[in-house]
């Protein structure tokens, strides 16, 4: 393979060269949301982008989420290619008649004739002492409903990769970035390239047990296959990437080859992302299990503000080890 | 819908044609709407129907004042916007019916009808649910300088939404062109309007610096003038418009709600059919101008009754889609 340019980035970072190269590369593609202009966002992440490309392409809006993400899919339907900024994704309660009723049935209500080439970008992720309005994991009621797609980037790489296809794509995506990751480095090829939905990424190769894992919680899982390893315990770590389209073969195909899965989210367990991914893997890889497939996600109890008592409510690499140690019989 | 003119034509002859065309609209979707109504309670056809029935002059008027790649956004009670913005009977009852022939492939039915060639991004189940589509249409148009015009039709019912007051304020800080028609036919639902809205309705747009207007919308050639000034405006990149448009629903809110006079009186219904009907007064009133005459109107109705029973025809003969199509279109 020839060598490749690669540098470091932050998450933050890489979302933001994938929205600056696609606003580069068409002219339609546009931002709105609260605060996205001058200030960047709370996280920063836009910082910049008003500055080269303007007032007319990166536009702040009142704070009236339902209102605009409405307008995101009138845009998207009429010629624009807008990126809809929602800050955090507690908010998306606000959208959901625009998301779920609107945005995505309007292909198939119409017989196909309109499509609804948005993003929503948004937030998930507890631990920022910010309590139960502005710390929630929502993504499973996206991926509940038919007509979206639901990105779930773990990596800068993933990050950027899989913006660039969601703007790409001619149906609305909504694109969740963990607010606990913006800082997180890692590569980034300084060349062009992009990650198809629905492709799961191995991030961890092993013989043992499988730890399929989504956005923060694959660095969750990463640490605690190191634990593991140290315990003589060899983890597979699958990041699906995105809840739909989901990549179903390399998750049955991982359970068969080591006959333990564990599923870990940090949405709610109860009728959640877990849920569906064990009942695939379980169904489609049944007969090569030697353990059930465990669920972990958050607590089902309001994201609390005192930080030992929020600590308590999301898996931790310590909490993921321990679950897995006793699948693989070794507690 | 304005139509190229022909140079050779004297204003008065195009001023003719616009007021039979207008004419013909209305009496096309009054005759959509018995047709439906028969074929709802002949079983023929599934699930609800909203009829539009006493209303023909609110979506005439307005739609004349559009071109045809204009967009609208339409409701549940949606059929005269369709048939006004110039989508073609046989395929709506194809729709209404289930058929692949319809405008959604049999997919949206009654309350979902969209047709790109007409501009119409479709009829919205959810009350209040398309402000915020139209409002982001009218982004589009600024944007890219197409120089087109969104027409957002509801009720008064979704005076209660709020998300429409959400895209107003949106609308006229970036000053997009986007109309937000409202149709106040007194009943949302089974409830006089003045149970559920405090306040005056046209400071509701006035709060918000929108322009403000109400109008009789029993008066097609009211609606139509007022609608043309607005439009025109907001082509112009003068900003939106709030135009409340007074007018009646002859019939229930469905066409299963047959005993109203817990909500309403007959004599009520009777005064607005008899005094207020769009549909007669611009008769009389194209007869007195001359612009027509008893004889050429009736001409007209049966010409359109014959259209309506061949269109109804057409789609009761039209096949349903095919089974395999029901996991199709889910992704473009």
């Amino acid at each position: 393979m020839p060598e490749v340019a690669t540098r470091e980035l932050t998450f933050a970072q890489a979302v933001r060269e994938a929205l600056a190269e696609e606003m580069r590369r068409d002219s339609r593609v546009c931002i709105f949301g609260e605060d996205v202009a001058e200030a960047g966002t709370p996280f920063k992440v836009l910082s910049g982008l008003v500055e080269e490309f303007g007032a007319e392409r990166v536009m702040d809006t009142p704070i009236s989420e339902a209102g605009f993400t409405g307008m995101g899919v009138g845009a998207a339907m009429t010629g624009l290619r807008p990126v809809v900024d929602i800050m955090f994704g507690d908010f998306l309660t606000l959208t959901m008649d625009q998301m779920v009723n609107q945005a995505a049935k309007v292909h198939y209500m119409s017989g196909g004739t309109w499509k609804v080439p948005m993003v929503l970008r948004t937030t998930l992720g507890a631990t920022r002492r910010s309590a139960a309005q502005h710390s929630q994991s929502l993504h499973a009621w996206l991926s509940h409903v038919p007509g979206l797609k639901v990105v779930m980037p773990s990596t800068p790489y993933d990050a950027k990769g899989l913006l660039k296809t969601a703007i790409r794509d001619e149906n609305p995506v909504v694109f969740f970035e963990d607010k606990m990751m913006y800082k997180l480095q890692g590569p980034v090829p300084e060349e062009e390239y992009t990650i198809p939905l629905g492709v799961a990424d191995v991030k961890r190769e092993g013989e043992d047990i499988t730890i399929v894992a989504t956005s923060s919680m694959v660095q969750v899982a990463l640490g605690a296959a190191e634990l593991l390893e140290k315990i003589g315990v060899s983890a597979e770590v699958i990041d699906p990437r995105t809840t739909w389209p989901l990549d179903e073969r390399t998750l049955i195909e991982s359970a068969k080859k080591t006959s333990r899965a564990m599923v870990v989210d940090e949405g709610y367990g109860r009728y959640g992302v877990t849920g569906e991914i064990a009942a695939v893997i379980a169904e489609g890889a049944f007969f090569s299990l030697e353990a059930p497939v465990k669920r972990m996600g958050a607590m089902h109890v309001p994201i609390p503000f005192s930080p030992p008592l929020e600590d308590v409510t999301v898996p931790t690499e310590q909490t993921v080890f321990e679950a897995a140690r006793a699948l693989c019989g070794k507690a | 819908m304005t139509i190229a003119t022909d140079q050779s034509k004297t204003k008065a002859e195009v001023k003719t044609e616009q007021w039979m065309r207008m004419y013909r609209r209305m009496v096309m979707i009054r005759e959509f709407e018995q047709q439906v109504n028969e074929l709802y309670t002949r079983a023929l056809m599934p699930g609800l129907a909203h009829l539009y029935i006493g209303e023909e002059a609110v979506a005439v008027g307005i739609c004349e004042a559009l071109r045809r790649d204009d967009y609208i956004t339409s409701t549940h009670r949606g059929h005269g916007h369709c048939v006004a913005k110039g989508a073609s009977p046989d395929r709506m009852f194809a729709e209404l019916l289930g058929k692949e022939a319809g405008y959604c492939r049999g997919k949206g039915g009654s309350m979902h009808i969209a047709d790109p060639a007409t501009g119409n991004l479709g009829a919205n189940a959810i009350v209040g649910g398309s402000a915020g589509i139209a409002t982001g249409a009218a982004l589009s148009s600024k944007r890219l300088g197409t120089g087109k015009v969104a027409v957002c039709f509801f009720g008064e019912g979704a005076l209660g939404q709020g998300v429409l007051y959400e895209v107003m304020n949106l609308a006229a800080l970036w000053r997009l062109p986007v109309i937000y028609v409202c149709e106040n036919n007194l009943y949302t639902e089974y409830t006089h309007y003045s149970e559920t809205t405090a306040g005056d309705i046209l400071a509701r747009g006035t709060a918000f610096g929108v322009q403000a207007e109400s109008v009789d919308g029993q008066d097609v050639r009211a609606v139509y003038a007022t609608a043309h000034r607005l439009v025109e405006r907001a082509r112009k990149g003068e900003g939106p418009a709030f135009l409340v448009c007074e007018t009646y629903r002859y019939t229930g809110h469905h066409v299963g709600d047959i005993n109203r006079e817990y909500y309403r009186s007959k004599q009520e219904e009777q005064e607005w059919k008899t005094k207020r009907d769009p549909i007669k007064n611009f008769s009389q009133w194209l007869v007195e101008q001359k612009f027509s005459d008893q004889g050429k109107l009736k001409q007209i109705q049966e010409e359109v009754r014959a259209e309506m029973k061949a269109a109804v025809e057409f789609a009761i003969a039209a096949p349903y889609p095919a089974v395999d199509q029901v996991d199709q279109d889910v992704y473009a």
